[in-house]
């Protein structure tokens, strides 16, 4: 569907050298996906996001849309819908009127636009909504209002820009499987930018992880939760223990990355074998969980979730093992 | 904080208002209503004749006589005042959204270049026009330099000459409100209806002009109202040939003598301006409804 090829961006800046904000990215979204560009601010995720909506242009590099290059193509003439971070409704007009306004412009004929609206604003649950000025909704309605503004054309793609950040977690929870729901029922494909990594994992067929303007990993989010291929992805992606390979008496050119859920922490004792020892310097209780973290002999920290209570206490001497197929060996 | 320390809060404001506002005009509605004095100033008794002079002629036998001059300069001076009017909206919106597309420093820059006129004298300036249009001046002599005419154009003493005048004199009085709101504007607004199929004639008309309207509005009652007033512009430019209101107001006070008279002119000019802004800020409040 999108196709981005070796693509750059640089900025010019008054007083300093050009920032890059991207570097040669490549990457494929496929048809009906449910794509999300994920990293820190300032990965290049929105501007990735932004050269595919066609507010900015490469400064090399091709990106095509359903086949065809769209680098001479300005936003209007793109099939590309796009659901701003910050909403950007027309104050001046109707919840409805936001919503027809993309249809109006295709000079779509009045029955078709009126449907349209009238089924987008049922997508979104706001059917009793259409006469609302967006000043008079709460946050959480202007940004379905946003949704249903861009979905209401049809496009090929819609672009989601950081869409959850304004809203408070409960309403965000919500949202990610409304969002979800939208993709799976009009098969559009979304490209979703966020700096959020469990939002990226918990709705995603496909990710994208950036920094500093280039893409270290894609896959699936099992695939990235599981096989990181990069340090700052393991870091990145979920929680993890990095722990030097000098420490555990391998290649100290090597970084060994183990998930907290697979740690296995027992009571020190002279039978007991792992593959460190130390000692539980605190306890978090998580509800289901437990979260210990435990200072090795050699100095360095890691942390171990179990499910259920806790059967250690703090001071506990403890021998810390893992099984050897969840460890993952990382270049430093 | 007591209703009483309020009032003594807003008491300066209010005593500033009243003696120089509301007073001056409580006086000329009150000399509109008495008999001129030939040697200036008002004197008893209270009569109409002021108004009745706006479309009556006193015959020497003492009949009224139907002369619409006097109407004809209100008309004609509201005439000019709208054109300028129109002229400064079409002229400054451009510029107002020129200047909101600079970077901050170049937008400080241009803002005062907008601003830069009123440090000069406008008499000074209204002056300067006339070495630029008259037969012999800057216009005339460029294009006969460059071969284009060989008689001096025409360019002085007409109602164009006039409103070239207004429009420069009250320009910035435009542009200056239209940029507060276009600054306003947030500039994803532009981007997410690009993003919706429209074209760059479509955002101006969808968005940004409704946007705008309420600075336009503005801009349009701060060139309407010293436009129709105005009388240096007419009276330097229009070389006094043709009347306007201004100058018609300001004959009464000096050479004219006739306080009353003038006084009541001064009175439509109000009413006439006053109307025109309540139905503006009608219409606003409806919009915003």
């Amino acid at each position: 569907m999108i196709d981005i090829q070796s693509v750059s961006k640089s900025f010019v800046t008054r007083d300093a050298d050009p920032v890059r904000a991207l570097n040669e990215v490549s990457l494929e979204i496929f048809d009906n996906e449910f794509f999300t560009l994920l990293g820190p601010s300032g990965c290049g995720k929105t501007t990735l996001l932004r050269l595919i909506a066609g507010f900015e242009a490469p400064s090399s590099g091709a990106i095509r849309i359903a086949g065809s290059d769209v680098a001479a193509l300005p936003p209007q003439k793109r099939p590309v819908n796009t659901v701003f971070q910050s909403y950007a409704l027309f104050p001046h007009m109707s919840v409805a009127e936001n919503v027809a306004f993309g249809l109006e412009m295709q000079n779509a004929p009045k029955s078709l636009i009126d449907e349209r609206v009238r089924e987008a604003l049922e997508m979104v649950r706001l059917e009793g909504f259409a006469t609302r000025r967006p000043a008079q909704l709460s946050g959480g309605q202007q940004q379905r209002v946003a949704v249903a503004r861009a979905l209401a054309p049809k496009p090929s793609v819609l672009l989601l820009d950081e869409p959850l950040s304004a809203l408070d977690l409960k309403l965000r929870k919500g949202m990610q499987s409304e969002l979800k729901r939208l993709q799976r029922e009009t098969g559009i494909t979304f490209v979703l930018v966020t700096h959020d990594q469990e939002e990226a994992l918990a709705m995603s067929d496909g990710i994208a992880v950036m920094r500093s303007g280039d893409v270290l990993q894609v896959g699936t989010p099992r695939d990235i939760y599981d096989n990181p291929q990069d340090r700052f992805v393991a870091d990145f992606i979920g929680e993890s223990n990095l722990l030097p390979g000098a420490l555990l008496g391998r290649d100290p050119a090597k970084t060994i990355v183990v998930r907290p859920e697979h740690i296995v922490v027992s009571p020190a004792s002279d039978d007991a074998t792992g593959h460190a020892r130390g000692a539980v310097s605190a306890i978090t209780f998580l509800g289901s969980d437990t979260l210990y973290e435990i200072v090795l002999e050699e100095g360095a920290r890691l942390q171990s979730r179990s499910r259920g209570r806790a059967a250690l206490a703090t001071g506990d001497r403890v021998v810390v093992d893992w099984a050897r197929d969840v460890e993952r060996e990382l270049a430093n | 904080m007591g209703p009483n320390r309020t009032y003594l809060l807003i008491a300066p404001a209010m005593l500033v208002i009243g003696i120089f506002m509301v007073l001056p005009l409580f006086l000329a509605v009150a000399y509109s209503f008495m008999t001129a004095n030939p040697y200036g100033g008002v004197t008893a008794p209270e009569t109409f004749d002021a108004y009745l002079q706006f479309l009556y002629q006193r015959d020497f036998d003492d009949s009224l006589v139907f002369s619409p001059s006097y109407a004809l300069i209100i008309l004609r001076s509201i005439y000019l005042a709208i054109a300028t009017t129109l002229i400064c909206l079409v002229l400054g919106l451009p510029v107002a959204w020129y200047i909101v597309c600079q970077t901050p420093e170049r937008r400080r820059v241009l803002l005062f270049a907008v601003t830069l006129p009123f440090w000069i004298n406008t008499l000074i300036r209204t002056y300067c026009w006339i070495l630029i249009l008259r037969d012999e001046g800057l216009a005339n002599g460029a294009l006969r330099h460059a071969g284009i005419i060989s008689n001096p154009l025409p360019l002085l003493y007409n109602d164009g000459s006039i409103l070239l005048g207004l429009v420069y004199t009250f320009l910035p009085f435009m542009v200056l409100p239209i940029y507060s709101t276009l600054e306003r504007i947030d500039p994803r607004l532009i981007e997410a209806a690009h993003d919706l199929y429209a074209s760059r004639a479509a955002v101006f008309r969808r968005i940004v002009w409704p946007l705008a309207r309420p600075g336009a509005l503005a801009g349009a009652t701060l060139v309407f109202a010293p436009a129709l007033g105005s009388f240096l512009a007419p009276d330097l430019l229009g070389g006094g040939k043709k009347l306007l209101i201004g100058s018609l107001i300001q004959m009464q006070f000096t050479s004219s003598r006739n306080w009353p008279f003038g006084a009541a002119l001064s009175t439509v000019v109000t009413v006439v301006v006053l109307t025109v802004f309540v139905i503006r800020s009608r219409k606003a409040q409806e919009e915003r409804r």
